[in-house]
């Protein structure tokens, strides 16, 4: 039933529905068939075939890169040990956090945690709001399909007229872009509302924070977490963008424009290297959320 | 409660759905509703349920015209599937209606644990309504139903997609409740003998469009009702040809 809404917001659709395909289970009815078709035994071979290529792919890298031996393409191992001097030498006490780790990644994270979680919780708000009702989804279904296609990274210079340059700044680039895939999909999912269900909430006489509550969110879960997974990774990009621009002070893009000024390339790599794992590890945890909160309410039949 | 129908017309656009429906379903009566498909069948029971607006005629319970969904009403939807909340345990689901009532957490809890097991489904309660049988999940939604202690009834076409075993099973549970509860019933279905089986009355709509009542028959069979003796009477055989011949029209009759 669920797959079957095509249309709307296409390309924010058709990415959220590619995600984690080799993951496992995650959505609808995987619960109930990947038992049958994957065994616990089948599960740790794949584990195992996961890590394989991992392994295969960085060992390629290392031994490329040794053997060319190039200042710009250093080996992963140097990269890696290079991340560990920079960022997590520390003491214990700041569970390894050395000081440059305290001074630009926390910093770094703290606006992204922001922005995300404004853009979050705007989004669910207004998406609910245009998706309950027929009229004002039509009426707004344009305007946010605009807002959406206007590449993010683009709107960063009006925010520094308006704002001027430092963490306002960044935090609203960061929540003014990732809001939109939530608002768009939140309101998609609950205007998709099962109209059976909407009819059984009113013969049980719900009240509107009842059938919010009990209804309208958790059937629109799915597809909520479905904008919140394009919105994290498009605050990740702006996180980044916004302190790439001159006068940033602090944070990961910082330390990578500002390496590159050093032509610290060794630094440069660590940096990259710190945002793929940020990026792997916020969406894991971002997956993790949804199959706690979605596993329970999927049906089978 | 005395559910009544004046002159009750419905339509979609320019189709006719339902024309000139009178009907009376006194105080504690079953009242069975059959007719082909399509024949707008579920479109009535939207109606009474005040899901939506009469378009000509009235309904009125007690003597008060519905304008929105009436207090004291409760519906079984065929779809169980999609009639319950899969996000929320079997407990859960059946505890909802009772939320209006104010009740505190734990009443609600065990007033809901009570009517499943009378429904019997003592200990499901923690489960999910999608880990649980079609059979037993339309259980659930008559818990639903009943938890209110309704005294108007609406099913429509409640045990249409079960096998005839759950189905019997059911039937035999709805006269239960029935007896027992005394509230007013109207129970849609397509079926000719559960029509007869289960109800007090039964009432056949003509094909749509502009559907109508064609037969208004008493079932005149005891009260106490048993799957195979009730179903072997010869009474019942009669009943249920003269609701097929109904059915079917004039012009399969012949």
């Amino acid at each position: 039933m669920r797959g079957s809404r095509a249309g709307g917001p296409k390309q924010a659709t058709a990415t959220a529905r590619n995600r984690g395909g080799g993951s496992g289970s995650g959505g609808g009815a995987s619960r109930g068939r990947g038992g049958v078709a994957r065994g616990p035994g089948n599960a740790w071979q794949h584990l195992v075939l996961r890590l394989a290529v991992l392994v295969l792919v960085l060992a390629v890298w290392q031994l490329a890169a040794e053997a060319h031996g190039s200042v710009y393409f250093p080996p992963p191992g140097r990269i890696a040990h290079r991340m560990y001097e920079l960022w997590f030498s520390g003491p214990v006490r700041r569970v390894f956090l050395t000081d440059a780790a305290v001074a630009d990644v926390l910093p770094s994270l703290g606006r992204m945690a922001a922005g995300f979680g404004i853009a979050a919780l705007t989004g669910i708000a207004l998406g609910v709001a245009v998706g309950r009702s027929r009229r004002v989804y039509a009426l707004c279904n344009p305007v946010l399909q605009f807002a959406r296609a206007v590449p993010p990274p683009a709107l960063v210079p009006v925010f520094v007229v308006v704002l001027d340059l430092g963490t306002q700044m960044q935090i609203a680039s960061i929540a003014f872009s990732a809001v939109w895939p939530v608002l768009i999909n939140t309101a998609e999912g609950v205007r998709n509302t099962d109209p059976l269900r909407l009819d059984v909430a009113a013969v049980l006489r719900l009240h509107p924070v009842e059938r919010l509550w009990f209804l309208l969110l958790p059937s629109a879960l799915p597809r909520i977490f479905a904008g919140l997974r394009l919105s994290l990774s498009l605050a990740l990009i702006l996180m980044v963008f916004s302190e790439l621009l001159p006068g940033s002070a602090n944070g990961i893009g910082f330390t990578l424009t500002d390496a590159q000024s050093r032509s610290d390339l060794l630094t440069v790599w660590a940096a990259l290297l710190l945002l793929g794992i940020l990026g792997y590890l916020l969406n894991t945890a971002l997956l993790a959320a949804e199959r706690r909160l979605v596993g329970r309410g999927r049906r089978t039949a | 409660m005395t559910l009544r129908l004046d002159s009750l017309g419905q339509r979609y656009g320019e189709q006719v759905v339902l024309h000139d429906i009178d009907l009376t379903v006194p105080d504690g009566q079953l009242l069975c509703v059959v007719g082909p498909s399509g024949c707008g069948k579920s479109t009535l029971l939207r109606t009474v349920a005040g899901l939506q607006p009469a378009y000509e005629g009235s309904v009125s319970i007690d003597g008060t015209p519905v304008t929105g969904v009436p207090d004291q009403l409760a519906v079984v939807f065929q779809d169980y599937g999609r009639s319950l909340f899969p996000w929320l345990t079997v407990r859960d689901n059946v505890a909802l209606p009772l939320r209006r009532r104010g009740l505190p957490r734990a009443e609600r809890r065990e007033q809901a644990e009570r009517i499943l097991e009378r429904v019997g489904l003592e200990g499901a309660g923690r489960r999910h309504p999608w880990q649980l049988s079609g059979g037993m999940q339309q259980r659930v939604a008559i818990a639903r139903a009943l938890v209110c202690r309704p005294s108007l009834l609406l099913m429509d076409e409640p045990f249409g997609s079960l096998d005839a075993q759950t189905r019997e099973d059911l039937e035999d549970l709805l006269l239960e409740v029935h007896r027992s509860d005394g509230a007013t019933i109207v129970f849609v279905t397509h079926d000719i003998d559960e029509s007869v089986y289960v109800g007090d009355r039964v009432v056949v709509l003509s094909p749509g469009p502009a559907s109508h009542p064609v037969l208004d028959l008493p079932v005149t069979l005891p009260t106490k009702r048993d799957q195979i003796t009730t179903r072997g009477l010869p009474e019942f055989v009669a009943l249920r040809a003269q609701v097929g011949r109904a059915v079917r029209g004039p012009v399969a009759s012949d």
